[in-house]
């Protein structure tokens, strides 16, 4: 079984490179890229069920023991984000298919897409497989050089200007990430997670800090948590469709899942948990309120991402079981109907010619099918029941009543406020965009939406509503995968079956 | 470089405190040129900051000397690897900065469209859109509404 392990990672990158070599026959490439990632997702779901059952899979890359070699890991938290991720993945590549079809001109098909998706999928894939400190910042670089390339896809000059932005922001968190393993190593003589496990328990009280703060500098900026999440809504919105969206739902949650596993694994105790449930309020009100004065569809999408990113912040510092379930819930509930949404940007604006909300108008008598598209996980997201959005919300949010005190009881009424804005927002996007009098931008149809991007946003609604009637076992599944992490033991005894050395 | 198992030497402590500061300054600058010698500088800082971490010494090569005294060899292995990836980073961001410069001229970032927006307004002294809900004063031939106050310059705010 632990054969299949590297396959999410290698499959893609495999795919990577026979999609450069056969660039010239877009009808290969596109097979190719559909199968690797078809084969992933597969074998991702595999893997869940096999983490489920019988506990963490693990391999020892090159048959190299663990302390030595580095080593894959897929627990239920990693094996379930993978689904996901490569479900999603899946959705938006079959979208982008659609999309280059119907695009001319400026937007042209260009042949490096493809390889550079791979890639980016591959990087994704290896940073929740990590087990090794360094192999998760290998990880990061890999999804990060494939997402620079895609946030500049075409060299166009808003392109170029916002993808500067984004270009230098990543890489200094790199640099502060790289700054940190090399800290810890220094402090502890090892990488290894599981191992790290053990002896960052044994450091004293203030290296044990600080080394936990630099750790969360660097994921912070990569979840786009409130003080550091300035360079995401000024950046995101200028890719291409696909792209953004993708970027929207998988980029900040493998920070978000970084956080998680630094969180549980290596720095339990919740030794910064205040300041966590400060930033995460934070995070959810600024990010709203920044959503709330928008008036384009894809900037109002950023800053409500921005803002969602704080329930799981919240979840995450409660690091009570309930609230590691209701974070992880949540973060599979928001990859799945974050990046719908985006998607459905992207056929607002190929239908209206604009997602600038001053200039639509009218689309839910022109097209309904649009308006279904868009209002179903538009109050999925607002947390209206019965959607997931409201269970996710719901599981934090008695969670946080739960734990009790001053701090998370205000966390909860923020979260609630939260929840009510993005609804404000949601209704007053459809108000506008979809329920007033049709507006000269939107009379005239560009073309007509091709069959396969509707197809693939279908698919993805269809997946959110999934989340919903499906919710219960789920729950167990994430109430399972948190209650090992807050164990540590499983994970750890998963790679030292001998015990630690 | 001191013999095996002393602490990292002054000098290299320095010449990390150097290379970071100076790469933080660089980039705080506007232009992307700049910007990317500071991410040199601080990349090179902190690769030296990771060989720190490991423990000093002869080469660590099986049968060429006792085992105690072996340099630790996973930080050289880590620094490789780190800058591989450091300079392909700053390749990539120097096609950028050429492609910025071929475009618009200069390769400096400009503000950001809120930033602009907001200075746009403060300059014509305009309340921010509230709500696009309804149809716009324009739209509607009953609401009328009044002009916005202009701002009173006090005395002395130099009308030139």
């Amino acid at each position: 079984m632990s054969r299949l392990l590297p396959l999410p990672v290698v499959v893609p990158l495999l795919g990577a490179a026979l999609t450069l070599v056969l660039g010239r026959w877009p009808r290969l490439q596109r097979a190719i890229s559909v199968t690797g990632l078809s084969t992933t997702l597969v074998v991702a779901a595999v893997l869940l069920v096999q983490a489920y059952r019988h506990g963490p899979v693990v391999l020892a890359v090159g048959a190299w023991p663990p302390p030595v070699g580095i080593v894959l890991v897929a627990d239920q938290l990693a094996a379930l984000m993978l689904v996901v991720s490569s479900a999603v993945t899946l959705c938006v590549l079959l979208y982008s298919i659609g999309q280059r079809q119907a695009e001319i001109g400026e937007n042209a098909p260009v042949t490096i897409y493809h390889p550079t998706y791979l890639v980016l999928t591959a990087g994704v894939t290896n940073a929740f497989l990590a087990g090794d400190l360094f192999n998760l910042f290998v990880a990061f670089e890999i999804l990060l050089a494939a997402s620079f390339v895609l946030i500049t896809l075409g060299g166009t000059e808003v392109r170029i200007r916002t993808g500067s932005t984004y270009v230098v922001v990543s890489i200094l968190s790199s640099m502060v990430f790289l700054a940190a393993v090399g800290l810890v190593y220094a402090a502890t003589g090892t990488l290894n997670m599981a191992q790290l496990a053990q002896r960052l328990d044994a450091l004293p009280e203030g290296v044990r800090l600080a080394l936990q703060v630099a750790l969360l500098l660097a994921f912070g900026v990569k979840a786009a948590v409130f003080p550091l999440s300035a360079w995401l809504p000024d950046s995101y919105p200028t890719a291409p469709a696909p792209v953004t969206a993708v970027f929207a739902g998988l980029l900040t949650k493998v920070g978000v899942y970084a956080v998680i596993r630094t969180e549980t694994l290596l720095f339990p105790g919740g030794q910064v948990s205040r300041l966590l449930m400060v930033v995460a309020g934070l995070t959810m009100l600024v990010g709203i309120l920044g959503a709330v004065a928008q008036s384009d569809m894809k900037r109002l999408f950023s800053f409500t991402l921005v803002s969602h990113i704080g329930y799981m912040i919240f979840g995450v510092a409660l690091s009570t079981v309930a609230g590691l379930a209701g974070a992880i819930f949540y973060v599979v509930h928001h990859i799945t109907i974050q990046t719908t949404l985006f998607l459905v940007a992207g056929l607002v604006e190929l239908r209206a010619g604009s997602t600038d909300l001053r200039r639509l108008g009218g689309l839910a008598r022109m097209a309904p099918l649009l308006g279904v598209l868009f209002f179903v996980p538009a109050m999925n997201l607002a947390g209206v029941p019965p959607f997931s959005g409201f269970l996710g919300k719901l599981g934090l949010l008695q969670a946080g009543v739960t734990a009790g005190g001053a701090l998370p009881l205000a966390l909860v009424a923020a979260g609630t406020l939260t929840s009510l804005l993005t609804l404000y927002v949601a209704s007053r996007v459809w108000n506008i965009a979809f329920w007033r009098e049709p507006r000269l931008a939107t009379e005239e149809p560009a073309v007509r939406l091709p069959a396969t991007m509707v197809g693939a946003t279908v698919a993805l609604i269809v997946l959110g509503l999934a989340l919903t009637v499906a919710a219960g076992p789920l729950f167990d599944v994430t109430a399972d995968a948190a209650t090992d992490l807050r164990d540590r033991t499983p994970y750890i005894r998963a790679v030292f079956p001998g015990g630690t050395p | 470089m001191n013999g095996g198992g002393a602490g990292p030497t002054a000098v290299l402590v320095v010449a990390v405190g150097v290379l970071v500061s100076c790469g933080v300054r660089l980039l705080l600058e506007r232009s992307l040129t700049r910007i990317l010698l500071g991410i040199v500088l601080l990349g090179n800082g902190v690769n030296l900051l990771i060989m720190m971490g490991g423990r000093s010494g002869g080469a660590p090569v099986v049968g060429t000397g006792p085992v105690d005294r072996m340099s630790d060899p996973l930080p050289q292995a880590m620094v490789l690897t780190s800058i591989v990836i450091t300079f392909g980073l700053t390749a990539f961001l120097l096609a950028v900065a050429y492609r910025s410069w071929y475009l618009t001229g200069d390769d400096e970032v400009p503000d950001d469209v809120e930033d602009r927006q907001i200075v746009r307004r403060a300059e014509r002294d305009e309340v921010a859109t509230a709500d696009l809900g309804g149809e716009g004063p324009g739209a509607d031939p009953e609401q009328v509404d009044p002009e916005p106050a202009r701002r009173r310059l006090r005395r002395g705010d130099g009308v030139a």
